[in-house]
């Protein structure tokens, strides 16, 4: 399998997380991973980027413009700031609920909903909802994991349920596994 | 053996780690930092692990392991390099005897440093090997050929990642648990290790006849190589490589050089690969080095080549390279199709700004506030430093008039002192750019009669580069706890006049002490002591009463915290955001602002 994942959000949203479960359940199931991150002073409330490459056809860290099979945005301005990088047939997972930038100047008028409208005109996609979905998780730090279940409920992220469950109890501090194994599952919910 | 899923910087240390290295030093510096955090993190046995004050104390630790025979490796970001350079140039000449690797990480972009300065370029200042990786991988096999080529020729070699190898995650196959090389031991030579006018006019002679032979040497490395025959080559080094190779899969009978290893010049190599070729792009990031060989080549060998480049308008001269240019600039050179096939954003609502701000709650926020307040109406400079804090240049704190490097806010903020006796000059150093070169400067005030404010913005760590700890957090990367170093007594023992410890949450006494020390005269301090927000687990958070609220929106037009923002007109506080710090409440003229207990 080749497959390319770009995933986007702003710093702080737990993007970071949701890379590192990916590329860990592809190597579980035999493939080759390579994935890239933006770290430093740029994911200080800024857009950040996760660029996961799973398979033998990658090259470089980086996904080419065109290249991604499948781009998950945590927030709707940075989905379309990067949509660049998505295949013409490619498929979006795309959370509603924008970030305002802290900026009094233009962050008040942006609601994120032109770019849903505009998201939803142009590509696949799939629109989720991080209030409703970490609703019953008392906090939105579980919307990482909880994308990955949507991901995995619409069947493009090419990875098995089993797998990603696995790497999930290996990779977070125990005393969250519950909660995030929760979280996959509500994720997978929203699709079926 | 196992593999491991790591970054390129986890690469480097893995790489060190199979080498045997018996010493570690750096100080942190994105793109660098987890080289020494990876080392400390994977099992090992008889390696010694640093973080030191700053770079030229790591790089003087490093040399003197080296010295003793024993490998030692040094790490740092490229604007490190020149605060240890002093040690490095002298070095290059004296020459090691253990393998002595420096890994200067450059920055392309750039994204997270003050420059975009070239770490070939340093090498070869310095006339000292470099390995320039172009993949985690690659960066894992370099470091230890590194060791090998510093311990066959006895010189200091640098590794020369870039952010995007550095941060670059891989599977890497490396043994579980690593044992340190054993060593002989410094044997004493003054002849050889006391560095000499005489010494040095000798080595140097030396050092410019060797590193011809190394460079012979490199033409047969296997980080040099060629793929493709066609006339029209392309020439890539470092990540810039990996980039032309994802564009150029599906052309494969282009010409792409690349160029692993850059000084001393494989020539040989070189002329080999460009047997042939009637024209070649240098597609590379930041200085047109390999370009400039290339152009020096041609013309030593009077060869019939095109070279282009940055020299010649082809590659942008600053910024990083990425898959998007490598496409656009190489199908240009080569006249093929670069038709984008990706999704039509024509239509595309345009993605609002978002620069980097302080974190909600940061307590930077707070202390710059306090300054803002006591000296509203006043003149007064404000310089800045290294570190999260100078993000409080942002609107609306705009509390950041200079920013040049690492502990300059102190000595800066003494000179607009002597330029302006009627301003109240302030400098902001964090406690780690405190330790690491802000010491000399508040001497150097007091010793020249300055008047100012040092303000040490105290978060008890290391916070932009991922929260390493320094001399006053009582702990170091061998042991915990270790007796923490007082910025208050070194403050006073080097004849600061006042020196107040506030804890910057508190608006009230911080905006006392910033008063009361602009009316003293001499070099003066407030330590705003508060612990990085980052890695302090908050028990309240603060809401909005919007019964209350009057939407004057003064709570986010004085601090710019991204957890307020704007719903319906009044202020809201995002809550998975807001740590509770209450410096919004305190400002709020309707006392609409509570706090609240996580539960």
């Amino acid at each position: 399998m080749n497959k390319d994942i770009m995933i986007c959000g702003v710093g702080g949203q737990g993007t970071v997380l949701a890379s590192r479960i990916i590329a860990a359940s592809a190597m579980e199931e035999g493939y080759t991973a390579h994935s890239a991150e933006t770290i430093g002073m740029a994911q200080r409330g800024g857009p950040v980027t996760s660029h996961v490459r799973i398979g033998e056809n990658a090259f470089s860290p980086l996904i080419p413009i065109g290249g991604a099979d499948l781009l998950i945005a945590f927030e709707p301005s940075e989905a379309v700031r990067n949509l660049k990088y998505l295949k013409k047939d490619g498929f979006v997972i795309v959370n509603r609920i924008p970030v305002k930038p802290t900026s009094l100047n233009g962050g008040a008028e942006y609601d994120g909903k032109a770019e849903i409208d505009f998201i939803k005109s142009k590509c696949r996609c799939l629109v989720v909802d991080s209030d409703e979905l970490c609703a019953p998780f008392g906090s939105s730090k579980f919307f990482n994991v909880a994308v990955l279940g949507a991901a995995l409920g619409s069947g493009e992220l090419g990875l098995r349920e089993e797998t990603v469950r696995n790497t999930i109890v290996k990779i977070v501090p125990e005393r969250f596994t519950e909660k995030n194994l929760a979280a996959l599952t509500a994720g997978m919910n929203v699709v079926s | 053996m196992s593999k491991k899923y790591v970054m390129g910087n986890g690469a480097i240390a893995l790489g060190a780690l199979s080498a045997g290295v018996n010493l570690v030093s750096g100080y942190p510096g994105t793109p660098s930092s987890e080289i020494i955090e990876t080392v400390a993190k994977y099992p090992h046995e008889g390696t010694y692990l640093e973080w030191s004050v700053n770079e030229k104390a790591a790089m003087e630790v490093a040399a003197a392991a080296a010295y003793s025979g024993a490998r030692a490796m040094v790490t740092m970001k490229q604007v490190g390099l020149n605060v240890a350079s002093d040690p490095l140039m002298s070095l290059a000449y004296v020459g090691v005897k253990g393998g002595m690797v420096v890994v200067s990480a450059d920055d392309p972009g750039p994204i997270s440093s003050q420059t975009e300065q070239d770490t070939r370029r340093f090498a070869e200042f310095a006339r000292i090997p470099v390995f320039d990786p172009s993949s985690p991988e690659e960066a894992f096999d370099m470091v230890q050929e590194a060791f090998l080529c510093s311990e066959t020729y006895k010189t200091p070699v640098i590794l020369r990642p870039t952010t995007r190898v550095d941060h670059a995650y891989a599977s890497i196959d490396a043994p579980d648990f690593f044992t340190a090389k054993e060593y002989e031991g410094f044997v004493k030579d003054s002849k050889k290790w006391v560095i000499f006018p005489r010494l040095s006019y000798q080595n140097h002679a030396m050092i410019e006849e060797r590193n011809v032979k190394i460079g012979e040497a490199f033409s047969d490395c296997r980080f040099n190589t060629v793929s493709g025959s066609s006339a029209k080559a392309v020439v890539a080094t470092g990540v810039s490589y990996a980039y032309a190779s994802e564009f150029l899969k599906d052309h494969p009978d282009v010409r792409l050089i690349k160029v692993g290893t850059p000084y001393p010049t494989p020539e040989r190599f070189l002329l080999g690969a460009l047997d042939g070729v009637s024209e070649v792009l240098c597609f590379e990031e930041l200085s047109p080095y390999i370009e400039e060989t290339l152009l020096r080549l041609v013309g030593k060998h009077h060869l019939d080549i095109n070279v282009r480049g940055k020299l010649t308008g082809d590659v942008p001269h600053s910024g990083e390279n990425d898959t998007d240019s490598a496409k656009r600039i190489i199908s240009r050179f080569l006249g093929l199709d670069n038709a984008e096939d990706s999704v039509d954003l024509s239509a595309a609502p345009q993605p609002p700004m978002r620069p980097p701000v302080l974190c909600a709650g940061c307590p930077h926020r707070a202390s710059f506030y306090a300054v803002k307040r006591a000296m509203k109406g006043k003149k007064a400079y404000f310089c800045g430093d290294i570190g999260c804090y100078t993000l409080g240049n942002a609107m609306p704190l705009d509390m950041v008039d200079t920013c040049l490097c690492m502990g300059a806010g102190i000595t800066m903020a003494q000179g607009f002192n002597h330029m302006d006796l009627d301003a109240v000059a302030f400098s902001f150093a964090g406690d780690s750019t405190f330790f690491a070169s802000g010491i000399t400067g508040v001497v150097n005030a007091v010793y020249n009669a300055a008047d100012m404010i040092v303000c040490v913005l105290d978060n008890s760590t290391t916070a932009m580069t991922g929260h390493q700890p320094h001399p006053g957090t009582g702990r170091n990367m061998m042991a915990t706890p270790v007796e923490k170093i007082s910025i208050e007594k070194i403050l006073l023992a080097v004849g600061v006049t006042k020196v107040i410890t506030v804890d910057p949450l508190d608006l009230d006494a911080s905006i006392k002490a910033v008063r009361e020390c602009a009316e003293l005269k001499g070099v003066k301090a407030i330590i705003f002591k508060s612990p990085c927000v980052a890695i302090t687990k908050p028990d309240k958070k603060c809401c909005v009463d919007s019964e209350k609220c009057i939407g004057c929106l003064r709570c986010i037009k004085e601090i710019g915290c991204p957890a307020l923002s704007v719903s319906d007109g009044k202020a809201v506080i995002d809550e998975n955001l807001c740590t509770g710090c209450g410096l919004c409440a305190k400002l709020c003229p309707v006392d609409a602002i509570g706090g609240v207990s996580h539960e």
